[in-house]
């Protein structure tokens, strides 16, 4: 392990790293724009530059690789001059736009400009180079050419990562460009990435395009619920509407990736949404308080257990929600209403679209924690059967749609229950049948863990409280459960979870300590 | 304890003439026959004012109702870049961007409305406009309405004044 010491701090790092990523760990930043550690060194922009002892020149950080003994200094008046007059020629052609530039507040040019910049421009507007604007170069993506600095990250991405290589540069000198080969426009299921790893606004997304100012948004973290993979996101939001979700790394699950579909997940949680409680009355709805509707619900349950027997219920799950709403929905059935009419499918109607890097099959966050916990799917077959031959009177249904089943088939099939319950978060199949909602909240309005395709146990948090009348899941469980006399005293997820890793085995000496942000394995896998 | 007491003096019992107030009475008057007889002579020094028909003249770097500036073809100067609501300590400025028409702008106001019952006046979105495209030198100040809705100036009344 080479000892190597930047401005006066010592530090032993592994063989081949880089001067840039050894002074990352003793908590000095190097600027640099080309340089992004998931894909290859480029070295192009010359931001990074550093003085090495015994080199007669400025080396650059991101290419420079640690020797025993090498003696590093980044900040002397000889660098700070060095990165200030790199920085004046990479703004020489940019247009200055930040007004109605979507990435102010977030650009890598903005954020070194105030701290090694602040020099006036000596390049008049008028002769600046001037490029093609606003270009549609397909997937979620708007390209300024004027914007870019030339740093590749682009380039290499679509080469390395994603394999397709639409982007190149073109021209020479002032006039060298990023573009498109002719006819040809990004045509690959991560194009998304591409806004984030641009450092400054040449590249940036459609969906999110002028819809707010970055420096509105607050992040929670969170866990993107498209599918199975369970990329670790963040999602941005201003008071209670969800604008964008953007990776967030965690090189076991998606480095620092996310898929196309993923980013548009958080429409879901703005449109469509079920905001307060409603019992169906003479074919329409009626809003309820949520006391009367619980109570309503439970009194039903309880009546139906009374009069036909708890063989006569039934709870369809759902994987679309969190390991602790699935333990308490199991708890619910198992211990309270006593039924062994409880399943779940993980099919999901759609295209089921799937590659070899991010996106899965299975398009539910949770189905790993589901099986884990115990739920099966022939039991969801054996569920809709005895629905069929009419043996089922009372139902409590999970998400907002059934399986993979269609709208018709959804409705031929729960007109066939007396009373139907949809405990869910968006207008659907379930909602259009169903004869009471408890309206449930998004996955960014309440805290919980998914469990992976691989079994990896992923937290994430409330950004906000749910929007309307919506409750979380493990609210509205626990208010059934309590009004059918199971004197429940969960508090909050947190407590839930504790009771997980006290009595199932997958998610034995677990807590929401040890699972940090990047996660666990279910089953001690590490 | 022992209550102190004081004596006041009464005032003294007035005359039979005194008590019908004649003379004051016309005293009084002569004040304001005299105020009368002068402000006919030198309206100019008058106070009040007819306001809203005559209005008084505000200095030059008065804060007063905002108004939206606009580009030589009539399109509103605003470039929807938010800088205003952001420096606005009020919160009262409510603006929602939209991708221009004309491909030589890029971002434009769709909506910008300022409400008029919320801001405080403090000019912090005039000095943050990186376009000159908010002014506040109407002169006016809040005018009275009947409704509250009326003072939600939207980005059409804002381009009028």
């Amino acid at each position: 392990m080479p000892t190597f010491t930047i401005n006066g701090i010592s530090v032993d790092v592994p063989e081949r790293t880089t001067v840039l990523e050894a002074a990352k760990t003793v908590g000095i930043e190097i600027p640099h724009y080309c340089y992004h550690p998931k894909l290859s060194i480029a070295g192009n922009c010359r931001m990074c530059l550093v003085e090495v002892e015994k080199f007669p020149k400025l080396q650059i950080a991101c290419n420079t690789f640690v020797t025993d003994g090498m003696v590093v200094k980044s900040n002397t008046e000889k660098v700070r001059q060095a990165v200030t007059g790199v920085l004046e020629f990479l703004l020489i052609n940019h247009p200055i736009d930040c007004p109605i530039c979507d990435q102010a507040g977030e650009c890598g040019l903005q954020i070194y400009y105030m701290k090694y910049g602040l020099h006036k421009s000596r390049y008049a507007f008028e002769d600046k180079v001037h490029k093609k604007k606003v270009q549609d170069i397909g997937g979620q993506i708007i390209l300024d050419a004027e914007r870019c600095i030339l740093c590749s990250r682009c380039i290499r991405f679509l080469e390395e990562v994603t394999g397709t290589s639409e982007l190149e540069f073109f021209q020479r000198g002032d006039h060298s460009e990023i573009s498109l080969f002719p006819g040809r426009p990004l045509d690959n299921q991560y194009t998304g990435n591409l806004a984030d790893i641009c450092p400054v606004g040449a590249l940036t997304s459609k969906d999110f395009r002028f819809k707010c100012r970055v420096w509105n948004l607050r992040g929670a973290k969170s866990i993107c619920p498209g599918c199975a993979n369970g990329c670790n996101v963040e999602a941005h939001f201003k008071e209670n509407i969800l604008y964008r979700l953007v990776p967030r790394q965690n090189d076991e699950v998606n480095q620092t990736w996310m898929c196309d579909p993923g980013r548009l997940e958080y429409k879901k949680a703005n449109e469509g949404r079920l905001l307060t409680p409603a019992v169906r009355e003479h074919g329409g709805l009626k809003a309820e308080a949520w006391e009367a509707a619980l109570s309503a619900v439970a009194f039903r349950f309880w009546e139906t257990v009374e009069k036909n027997g708890s063989e006569s219920v039934a709870v369809i799950a759902s994987p679309a929600f969190s390991n602790e709403e699935l333990y308490l929905t199991r708890k619910l059935a198992d211990e309270v209403l006593r039924t062994p009419n409880l399943g779940f499918s993980p099919r999901t109607s759609g295209d089921g679209f799937s590659d070899d890097f991010l996106i899965k099959p299975d398009k539910n966050p949770n189905t790993q924690g589901a099986k884990l916990l115990g739920f099966s799917e022939e039991k969801f077959e054996d569920i809709v059967r005895k629905i069929s031959d009419g043996k089922v009177k009372a139902l409590l249904v999970f998400g907002n749609e059934i399986a993979d089943f269609s709208e018709e088939k959804t409705g031929e099939l729960l007109a066939g229950v007396p009373f139907v319950v949809q405990i869910g978060t968006n207008e659907g199949s379930v909602f259009r049948a169903a004869h009471a909602i408890l309206p449930s909240a998004s996955f960014v309005e309440r805290g919980g863990t998914f469990t992976n395709h691989a079994g990896r146990v992923q937290r994430f948090w409330m950004g906000f409280p749910p929007r309307g009348n919506a409750r979380s899941g493990i609210e509205i469980i626990t208010g059934l459960a309590n009004r059918l006399g199971a004197g429940w005293k969960f508090a909050g997820e947190a407590s839930v979870f504790r009771a997980i890793a006290q009595s199932e085995a997958p998610f034995a000496g677990m807590s929401y300590e040890s699972l940090g942000e990047q996660g666990q394995m279910a089953g001690g896998k590490g | 304890m022992v209550i102190g007491v004081k004596k006041v003096a009464r005032p003294r019992k007035m005359s039979g003439g005194e008590s019908l107030y004649l003379l004051e009475i016309l005293k009084g008057l002569g004040v304001t026959m005299g105020h009368l007889l002068r402000n006919i002579r030198h309206q100019e020094n008058i106070a009040t004012m007819e306001y809203p028909e005559v209005r008084r003249v505000m200095p030059p770097r008065f804060r007063g109702l905002h108004r939206l500036m606009k580009r030589p073809d009539g399109t509103p100067r605003c470039v929807a870049c938010f800088c205003c609501s952001t420096a606005c300590p009020a919160v009262c400025i409510t603006i929602v961007a939209g991708e221009s028409p004309d491909p030589s702008i890029e971002k434009y106001p769709v909506r910008f409305d300022i409400d008029m019952l919320r801001c405080v006046f403090c000019g912090h979105c005039v000095e943050a406009c990186p376009c000159d495209a908010i002014r506040m030198d109407t002169g006016w100040f809040t005018p009275a309405e009947h409704t509250r809705e009326k003072l939600i100036y939207t980005i059409d009344m804002l381009l009028e004044k």
